[in-house]
């Protein structure tokens, strides 16, 4: 009886230390090597996955919420985006404006995915200094055909640990190239007109099938 | 599909034309540019990305991989040149290099040895030699068939027609098959990041545009941001730290829908 209670015990502390040590890298993960698991994370299931190859457009989504979507600051990247028109907004309008922006991005990046073959990922040599709060990490994607496409993060420290909100493919920061067209619809129809056309957008996307990589 | 794009495009781009706020500084002529822009569209739509689907599904890929490592590597020619010209005497050398042990061992380029080498290419043009010294990239134009420019790209487009060696090559048919194979063959490279340009971009035109020239200036600093772009993170990071309340307020409510 006393063995029993404690193995019970030795196992429970076993339990726990394992799922702490599974955990607790997580919590304090340099902001490289976070970027550097999620994408080798996301590629190696991309490239297995067979559904996914097919182009299983839910199982892509659920790839991209699980494995990406807890370490993007969606908040920060719309406010960004939005510039110097996010303060006027209320924070109702806030919320729905980085709801229909998460969901196209979700569907831009998803697409992305779909299309993954036999690419690989070279992270280059952080230039950061132990203190800092925001760091960009650089990578490149290399394919069989044509040059290596440069794929660069801006990362942030929050409160829950590192996150990204903001990305640079071929030399263009996502934040950037959006803010021209947000500040152009917002002049248009306000902050309303530009959640309304991201939402007609994002309809009009999930009725569409992903596009693969084809052979 | 493509109909309901068209009409979404042309919609898209009247309405913005109507209800523009003022020019935008980087794009003073877009009227003129949304022109051919659509009209670029409607090239590539009918003509050219179809050729080079039907060219991407048909011809094996090592065909295709050995057409783009032959006119890379007559790219490469007046890349290392740029590079030289630009102070980088490292990467022109290396360009030499390349284009030395490619047209050789790798039997006039179509197999491309440097690269596995370990030699990589940093392709660059005489737009982006004039950029690195100094030239300003003035405004953006959308040139006919050739896509997104600038105003001092265009003024260096000419140089890089002279450099490129395929030019002088002779006989005439030859020269223009070959110019539309390798058109055909860019094109076919760029199928997959075309697909989602078209579901990531709001307005298309602005999208490409805004996107061009950030890339361009990228390029022009080899991949870094680059004095503009430091300045503009500055600037973001400013939007971002200034208004504490309406970022940081309150992440209790919006995190857990988020």
């Amino acid at each position: 009886m006393k063995l029993i209670k404690q193995l019970i015990a030795v196992a429970t502390v076993a339990f726990a230390t394992s799922a702490f040590a599974a955990t607790a890298p997580v919590a304090n993960e340099a902001p490289d090597v976070l970027v550097k698991r999620i994408s080798s994370e996301v590629l190696d299931t991309a490239k297995n996955d067979k559904e996914i190859q097919a182009g299983n457009q839910k199982k892509v989504m659920d790839l991209v919420e699980t494995k990406i979507l807890p370490y993007v600051d969606f908040q920060k990247m719309t406010s960004l985006a939005a510039g110097r028109y996010w303060r006027d907004a209320t924070p109702e309008q806030q919320k729905a404006l980085s709801t229909e922006f998460r969901t196209l991005l979700i569907f831009t990046y998803s697409g992305a995915l779909s299309q993954v073959k036999d690419q690989t990922v070279d992270f280059k040599p952080m230039r950061a200094s132990p203190g800092d709060t925001e760091v960009e990490v650089r990578s490149q994607v290399n394919q069989q055909r044509g040059e290596p496409i440069q794929l660069n993060y801006r990362v942030a420290k929050t409160d829950a640990g590192w996150k990204i909100y903001d990305i640079n493919v071929l030399g263009a920061w996502l934040v950037e190239a959006y803010k021209g067209t947000f500040a152009s619809e917002i002049s248009k129809g306000g902050i309303d007109g530009l959640i309304k056309t991201l939402s007609e957008k994002n309809k009009k996307l999930a009725s569409k099938p992903l596009k693969t990589a084809g052979k | 599909m493509s109909k309901f794009r068209t009409l979404t495009l042309a919609v898209a781009a009247t309405v913005s034309l109507a209800g523009c706020a003022g020019p935008n500084p980087r794009d003073p002529y877009e009227s003129y540019n949304r022109a051919v822009f659509n009209f670029n569209d409607k090239v590539d739509e009918y003509a050219l990305k179809p050729t080079a689907t039907v060219y991407k599904n048909v011809t094996p890929s090592f065909v295709q991989t050995g057409v783009n490592n032959f006119f890379g590597n007559l790219a490469d020619v007046w890349t290392a040149a740029n590079n030289l010209l630009q102070g980088k005497v490292g990467d022109g050398m290396s360009d030499v290099m390349r284009v030395a042990l490619n047209s050789t061992f790798g039997l006039l380029g179509v197999l491309d040895i440097a690269s596995e080498a370990g030699l990589q290419k940093h392709k660059e043009d005489f737009g982006q030699t004039l950029g690195s010294w100094g030239v300003p990239s003035g405004p953006y134009l959308m040139l006919p068939l050739l896509g997104p420019s600038t105003v001092r790209d265009t003024a260096a487009l000419p140089v890089d027609i002279y450099a490129d060696p395929w030019q002088y090559k002779n006989p005439v048919n030859v020269r223009n098959t070959g110019t539309v194979v390798r058109v055909v063959d860019q094109r076919a490279a760029l199928l997959d990041a075309s697909t989602l340009l078209e579901d990531a971009a709001l307005d298309r035109y602005e999208f490409i545009r805004d996107g061009y020239m950030q890339r361009r200036n990228s390029q022009v600093y080899d991949g870094e941001d680059g004095p503009k772009g430091k300045q503009k993170k500055a600037e973001l990071e400013d939007e971002a730290v200034t208004p504490p309340q309406a970022i940081i307020a309150e992440p209790a409510e919006t995190k857990p829908s988020l």
